[in-house]
């Protein structure tokens, strides 16, 4: 198990019955735990509506910035990234307007 | 090539600009050299050997005037900003996109600031349900006495705000761009200005700014169509602040900025899918979100960069969540190498901006904090007129009126006997409140309901989600269920002007 602190923000909180921050303990396949399987387990055990809102394919739908520990997951490896203990995982949906 | 020829285009601007430093290097220098740099430190101090009047104040170097010091003041002398950054704001210009929640308060900002020219893009005019956020509209109602509460209701909203921000500072340059911004107009707009304010309301006009911004340091701040002022601002070489605000929520950030800042398309190639974007008129805003939060940041970054004073928020997004009390800023990627916007070998330009369908990329039309259109989604009979439902639920005493909006705009108002389904957000079936629950209020639906199929009207805020809730409630047998064309604003203005809208 990995103790992952999910986060969630930008409209994305309202898929996950308007939790912002969930503390969960992540099952690994084996190995490292990756974004990929942190998302995949968010999604089967925490989404609470509409899944084509926070995925598409295998990966997270365009609109949506994923961050590991505060950081663009594009700098860290995307979908392959590492998640350990203590790490925070964030889905950010973009705004438009005002 | 294209490439080439850019590449002789800024060798040649390189020149001009380098000659144009040594001129004024010589200006300051002054004749003959000696005891110019004295002259140019205390600003007033004659050269040795001369004779005649004590030099009267010759403005400095800087440009700025006795006016403009005393306006400025607090900000030129704040050790880190100092009268240069404030000369280079007031030579600077800004384009303002959108006049609403985010450009309304950032103009004033930026007008109070001192930024030498200020453009405001709008094509909307001023809605009573505005004003609790956009505060710059606030002309006097005329005639005097009229309609008091309404204000500025009805005055284009780019002119409103250009008249705003002139009684602020009646010594800047303040346009109006009243047609808004569009694919055909973005580069040429994006160009006249040195910044980029992106304060639009819609995705598709984000994408189109991007494209402008790549080539000028110049702040453009835009609030209509968000992608095509991005590919505007990434064409002409613009930075981009991009603000938005929805709910409690604010995000910010700077685009296409330095040589390795990103542009929306680097973070999203793939545009986000028609109806993934919220909007204030659907999802709501808390009136001071927008201004007091993401606009403020908004301006200090157009500021930040016209200026040259700080390190603007590029390559960083800062989330703000008002609810929690929290601002942080996440770091975000360097520019991609394969953008299609603002790569070395782009394939959106400025000369394809204006052709580019941005409605088609991004799955929507370019509507501001207007209502969406109304839909025909199932069979002409299975709907009736909100007058007809005024004589059904006179006649019918058993009927069922559904009520599909979310709890919030139940809550606002409703007719008397509704019973509310809690169907938002869009999660599939309607699913019925347990009796006695939202739905209450007695009326006609009471528990004297007949037992077999009583008439089911189902009302939503226009008449888009009831079809869908007709359609869906069809699907599990009640083929009885009727929708109501318009819904409760049609209602509104066709049975009951006294019922609120919103």
């Amino acid at each position: 198990m990995v103790r992952v602190v999910l986060e969630f923000s930008g409209g994305v909180e309202l898929l996950f019955g308007n939790q912002k921050t969930v503390e969960a303990d992540i099952p690994q396949n084996g190995g490292q735990l990756t974004v990929a399987e942190a998302m995949a387990w968010a999604r089967d055990n925490l989404l609470t509506e509409r899944p084509e809102l926070f995925m598409k394919g295998s990966s997270v739908r365009p609109g949506v910035l994923v961050l590991v520990n505060d950081t663009d997951w594009e700098l860290c490896g995307e979908l392959e990234a590492a998640v350990t203990d203590g790490d925070r995982l964030t889905f950010i949906s973009t705004l438009h307007g005002g | 090539m294209s490439g080439e020829k850019e590449l002789g285009q800024l060798r040649e601007q390189n020149a001009r600009l380098q000659a144009e430093v040594e001129r004024l290097k010589a200006a300051v220098a002054g004749p003959g050299q000696q005891g110019a740099q004295a002259a140019a430190a205390n600003g007033a101090a004659a050269p040795d050997g001369a004779a005649g009047s004590f030099p009267a104040w010759d403005g400095l170097r800087h440009g700025l005037s006795k006016d403009q010091i005393a306006r400025y003041s607090r900000q030129i002398v704040l050790h880190s900003f100092g009268v240069q950054a404030q000369a280079r704001l007031c030579r600077g210009s800004v384009l303002i996109v959108g006049a609403g929640g985010l450009g309304s308060p950032a103009a004033l900002y930026l007008a109070a600031a001192g930024v030498g020219r200020i453009g405001v893009v709008d094509k909307d005019s001023v809605e009573l349900s505005n004003i609790h956020r956009q505060i710059i509209h606030r002309r006097a109602p005329h005639p005097p006495g009229g309609l008091l509460a309404l204000g500025p209701v009805g005055v284009h909203k780019a002119v409103s705000a250009a008249e705003a921000c002139r009684a602020l500072n009646s010594s800047i340059q303040v346009e109006t761009h009243l047609e808004g911004l569009t694919p055909a107009n973005a580069v040429h707009l994006v160009r006249q200005y040195d910044v980029v304010v992106d304060a639009s309301d819609n995705a598709p006009t984000r994408y189109l700014i991007r494209r402008a911004t790549l080539h000028r340091v110049h702040a453009v701040v835009l609030c209509w169509l968000h992608c095509m002022r991005l590919d505007a601002c990434c064409a002409v070489g613009r930075p981009l602040v991009s603000g938005a605000a929805i709910g409690t929520d604010g995000q910010l950030t700077v685009y296409c900025h330095g040589h390795d800042g990103p542009c929306y398309r680097c973070l999203f190639p793939e545009a986000p899918a028609a109806g993934n974007c919220a909007r204030c008129v659907d999802a709501g805003v808390l009136g001071v979100v927008p201004g007091g939060r993401a606009a403020g940041v908004q301006a200090l970054e157009a500021v930040k960069l016209l200026s040259g004073v700080g390190d603007p928020l590029s390559r960083r997004l800062l989330v703000v969540d008002c609810a929690a009390g929290r601002f942080h800023s996440v770091k975000l990627r360097a520019k991609s190498a394969n953008c299609v916007a603002c790569s070395t070998h782009p394939s959106i330009t400025a000369a394809s901006v204006a052709a580019y369908d941005y409605a088609a990329f991004t799955g929507q039309a370019a509507t501001n904090d207007a209502a969406p259109a109304p839909l025909q989604l199932i069979a002409a009979e299975e709907r009736i007129t909100p007058a007809e439902l005024q004589q059904r639920l006179a006649s019918e005493p058993g009927c069922v009126l559904l009520d599909v909006r979310p709890a919030e705009q139940y809550n606002v108002c409703h007719l008397p006997g509704a019973q509310a389904a809690l169907l938002w957000p869009h999660s599939g079936a309607p699913s019925m409140p347990p009796s006695g629950g939202q739905g209450g209020g007695g009326g006609t639906a009471g528990a004297s309901r007949p037992p077999a199929h009583p008439p089911l009207y189902v009302v939503c805020r226009r008449g888009n989600d009831s079809q869908r809730a007709v359609a869906r409630l069809r699907e599990l047998g009640m083929a009885h269920a009727v929708d109501v064309v318009g819904g409760m604003e049609a209602w509104a203005h066709e049975v009951d002007p006294g019922f609120p809208t919103y």
